[in-house]
């Protein structure tokens, strides 16, 4: 899955079973005090932060997911730009990235690393 | 080979335009470049000059890169001026006392303020409006002042007006001639300019020569003028006009014009070949080019002549103009004063709006010389248009300076006929030229690669309409098949989509996919499907398949606002509302602090509604019988209403009645774009109804509809499709209308763009709708039944089910709402703060 480039997880906190998100849906977190949105592809999961830097608003979970020429991304609910669900980059303005977090699925429970 | 010297004196615009051409073609290879500049910095943007008094710093005025020259390894020398050029011994002194060889020479010495020969003159407190040491030197004397004069009521006189009633003071402009701007614009013109600025707080006086300017102690207390008449004032700024610096020129010899101005040629050369001078100091045919455009163009010329002689020429330049003074739009363009032989004028001035139109055309009405608008110049790029490239006008050229009449050909329909100059993108100011440039240079083919590119449709998004068509429209001028596939996933059209889905009766995004597609979808494919999936079969938005297909605002129901939060509005069908539902409404936004404010569509917005608020909102509005107002979906929005027959005197029919049934038939129908209806009771049109996708108007005999019309970023008027048509009939044609437009939009496409758009317009319309020549209108009513008998208020469909009320959390793994949401209190309710109120205190966390 994504955890490639992340940093070493100390910790797994298990957040809910799989089966709750909608597929190709997404979902708002609270990790460690921060927002963190859990997408469902299938059954892949990934994690960024749920802050939208266009619109300073808490609101990437609930936008739409799919795909750019095979990369996954969601596009922001409010000003549509979309973010590379696997690196957290913008695909439409460079300069913008987003967190991204180490996530996986254990015994059909969703769990976001803390690091 | 050893490099040869290039020099340039003066740092100004046009100066260092020059030398960012040569930079730009490779010539430092070849030249080593040495300039002069006078003043003690580095070239600045002149012509926003004004900007340094709205908080500019000279750095932010700058024109020249950090380092541009060091690291091009131009020789530059500021704050010293050229003295004198030696032709014979080729040599170059300055007034530091450097002296240069050189082998070419530029002179882009610019020009001086002209200060007419007044007694008085040079009293403290007199100014002129020119470098940014003469701006110091006038905000310092404001400081101290009251009144301000400006002597000149040319174009830099009423900006330098503008910048004086900027700095708090009582602003005069004194004027020789009898009007404002007389080198721009004719005396009517002059006097409806002066009656706008006049009501901006600024006095005007025309027809006056200064004889005197008196001081008081030494600083400036009033002006005589010739009439004997007096004004009382603190400080004077002149700006009687310009005069080409051409001293240095004279002094060696160079040919030079009788009232000044350095004689060039097509290549700016002077009379001496190795010598050439470029704006303002230049004179070309007699004539001074006293705008920057010239000037750069200049500045190229010279510098393509350097490098390749013969290569470009200046022939003169347009001195057509449109700018922003004081507040009021003025634009000049062409033959303004019809001086051509034969011309003749077509002009409105209309003193209620403060605007003056003229548009000089040839003798025979056939062609667009020129024009002048004051007050309101939006015209200004579609007319320069018409003039630049011949265009032949429609057969009434006045029609141009008004809307267009009643049932006539508006002149300019479609992208393509838009001026380069166009501005596309207001938010980002990119035109139709920077667009299409874009398009063909860098081979783009998707919008999303126009707006990375160019900035535009990347603000406020209404413009990106505009821009698709644009890149359409060059694609297919570029022999390139214009791909009308929806997204990367899908190598079809919405209409193909749609007709897919029909024919197959494929029920899911998934399926269709699977059948038809690649990847996994975006957030272009799969609302439009979404769509489509819901205007054929009509399920629920939210079952587990199509939850997420759906954009942020069909997912929840509501419609998203900057922060996060949704508003929320019930259907009011055709206005009518109880006062027992009225108060229900103001219970649940009291009860959750919600911000109110009454829709367009008579109707009731509720905002600042929390995700996790919604379910408990709708469950007390279902509970006292609203259902969900489909604000949130491209769908039916409202169909307004006036009271008709019911209560006024000059109702002809029952218009609120219908409006109700109107409504209640096609709410909830989901489209390729939101629409929107009205009824008016008489041929008043209380509910403008011709402002609507369709729209019905009472008569005697029956009810008339339009079609195809819309509000938003280009209003167009609906037309009349049919007359005195009875209400089983009426609504038989809407039935056909609406399906046939939900089978053939694009996706995004409002009815009067897909009409615009549509082969024949509103005659193959009614070919279809009306006289059924397709042979399609039973299946179009038979699937409009379909949807009307199936219709199911989502909300209520959404609050019976607790397990799609999870969705509803904003956390999935804790309870509580966004933390990070806040409000402030205004007017007696809240909103969001702005970005700049966040941390003060009166902006609290949503409780």
């Amino acid at each position: 899955m994504t955890q490639t480039t992340i940093p070493a997880v100390s910790q797994w906190q298990t957040i809910c079973p799989l089966t709750r998100i909608i597929p190709n849906t997404g979902v708002c977190a609270l990790v460690n005090n921060e927002q963190v949105a859990i997408f469902r592809i299938g059954n892949e999961v990934f994690a960024i932060a749920n802050y939208d830097p266009f619109s300073k608003a808490y609101v990437l979970s609930r936008g739409i997911v799919g795909d750019r020429q095979g990369i996954p991304k969601v596009a922001s609910p409010i000003y549509k730009q979309n973010f590379n669900l696997i690196t957290g980059e913008c695909l439409d303005d460079e300069s913008v990235s987003v967190p991204v977090f180490p996530v996986r699925v254990i015994d059909g429970q969703i769990q976001v690393g803390i690091t | 080979m050893t490099k040869k010297n290039l020099v340039v004196i003066g740092n100004g615009m046009v100066g260092h335009k020059f030398l960012q051409c040569m930079i730009d073609k490779g010539a430092t290879a070849d030249w080593n470049l040495i300039t002069f500049c006078e003043e003690p910095r580095v070239a600045y943007d002149r012509v926003n000059l004004s900007g340094f008094f709205l908080g500019k710093t000279a750095d932010d005025l700058s024109l020249v890169e950090p380092d541009l020259y060091k690291n091009n390894n131009i020789q530059i020398h500021i704050g010293d001026r050229a003295s004198t050029i030696d032709r014979t011994s080729k040599i170059i002194t300055s007034a530091n006392g450097v002296s240069v060889n050189y082998d070419k020479v530029v002179l882009a010495t610019g020009s001086y303020p002209f200060v007419p020969p007044i007694k008085g003159k040079d009293t403290d407190g007199t100014f002129v409006y020119r470098t940014i040491e003469d701006l110091e030197a006038m905000s310092a004397h404001a400081k101290k002042s009251k009144i301000g004069v400006v002597i000149g009521g040319g174009l830099l006189g009423l900006e330098c007006a503008n910048a004086l009633k900027n700095m708090g003071l009582e602003t005069h402009v004194v004027e020789f001639a009898p009007r404002l701007m007389p080198v721009q614009i004719d005396d009517v013109g002059g006097h409806v300019l002066k009656d706008q600025i006049e009501a901006l707080g600024v006095k005007v006086h025309v027809n006056k020569s200064t004889t005197e300017i008196v001081n008081e102690n030494g600083t400036v207390h009033k002006m005589v003028f010739a009439d004997g008449s007096e004004l009382q004032t603190d400080m004077i700024v002149f700006s009687a006009g310009i005069r080409p610096r051409d001293d240095i020129a004279r002094d060696c010899g160079l040919v030079v014009g009788d009232r000044g101005g350095i004689v060039v040629n097509e290549a700016c050369q002077t009379s001496d070949p190795d010598i050439h001078a470029i704006g303002e100091c230049a004179l070309y045919e007699n004539r001074i080019y006293g705008l920057v455009a010239p000037g750069y163009t200049m500045a190229t010329v010279a510098a393509d002549h350097l490098c390749e002689p013969e290569s470009n020429q200046f022939t003169g330049a347009d001195m057509s103009t449109k700018l922003k003074l004081l507040g009021v739009d003025v634009a000049s363009f062409g033959d303004a004063f019809a001086k051509t032989p034969g011309s003749k004028e077509i002009a409105i001035k209309d003193s209620v709006n403060g605007t003056y139109k003229k548009l000089v055309v040839n003798e025979s009405g056939s062609l667009l010389l020129g024009g002048i608008l004051i007050g309101d110049a939006s015209a200004y790029g579609n007319l320069l248009q018409l003039v630049q490239n011949a265009i032949v006008l429609p057969p009434h050229p006045e029609d141009l300076l008004m809307p267009p009449r009643e049932g006539g050909l508006s002149f300019s329909m479609g992208v393509e006929s838009l001026p380069d100059t166009a501005q596309i993108c207001s938010c980002n100011n990119v035109t139709k030229a920077q667009i299409c440039n874009a398009i063909q240079d860098q081979g783009l083919t998707d919008i999303s690669a126009v707006k990375k590119c160019t900035n535009a449709g990347t603000g406020c998004g209404g413009c990106v309409p505009l821009v698709t068509d644009l890149l359409k429209a060059e694609l297919k001028a570029a022999g390139i098949e214009v791909k009308k596939d929806i997204c990367e996933h899908f190598a079809f059209s919405r209409q193909e989509l749609y007709s897919l889905i029909r024919t197959h009766q494929i029920k899911t995004f998934d399926e269709l996919l699977d059948r038809h597609g690649s990847g996994s979808g975006c957030e272009i494919c799969k609302p439009a499907i979404g769509s489509i999936l819901a205007s054929a079969w009509n399920d629920y938005v939210l079952t587990p398949t199509h939850a997420g297909l759906q954009d942020t605002n069909d997912a929840f129901l509501a419609n998203i606002q900057k922060d996060g939060t949704y508003s929320v509005i019930p259907r009011i069908p055709g206005g009518e509302i109880t006062p027992n539902m009225l108060i229900v409404i103001g219970e649940v936004a009291r009860d959750f602090n919600l911000y109110t404010k009454i829709t367009g569509g008579q109707r009731i917005d509720l905002l600042g509604a929390r995700v996790d608020q919604l379910p408990l909102i709708w469950a007390r509005l279902v509970n006292a019988g609203f259902e969900s107002g489909h604000a949130y979906g491209k769908a039916l929005r409202t169909v307004k209403s006036c009271v008709g027959s019911t209560w006024c005197r000059f109702g002809v029919q029952d218009s609120t009645s219908l409006a109700i049934e109107i409504e209640l038939r096609y709410r909830g129908l989901r489209a390729p774009h939101k629409f929107k209806s009205a009824v008016s009771g008489c041929t008043r049109e209380c509910a403008e109804a011709q402002s609507k996708d369709f729209g019905i108007i009472a008569t005697e005999k029956g009810w008339n509809l339009y079609v195809c019309g819309n509000g938003g970023i280009r209003p167009q008027h609906a037309q009349l499709i049919a007359e005195d048509l009875n209400k089983e009939t009426l609504i038989q044609y809407i039935d056909r209308f609406l399906m046939f437009y939900i089978r053939t939009a694009n996706r995004l496409e409002r009815t009067a763009t897909w009409m615009n758009k549509m082969e024949g317009g509103l005659d193959y319309l009614k070919q279809v709708i009306i006289h059924d020549s397709l042979g399609i209108c039973a299946e179009l009513e038979a699937e409009m039944a379909y949807q009307v008998q199936t219709y199911a208020c989502e909300w209520k469909t959404t609050i019976a089910d607790p397990e799609k009320l999870q969705r509803f959390n904003h956390f999935v793994n804790v309870d509580g709402p966004d933390p990070s949401l806040m409000r402030v209190e205004e007017r007696g309710q809240v909103r969001p703060p702005f970005d700049h109120e966040r941390s003060e205190e009166r902006s609290v966390v949503m409780p």
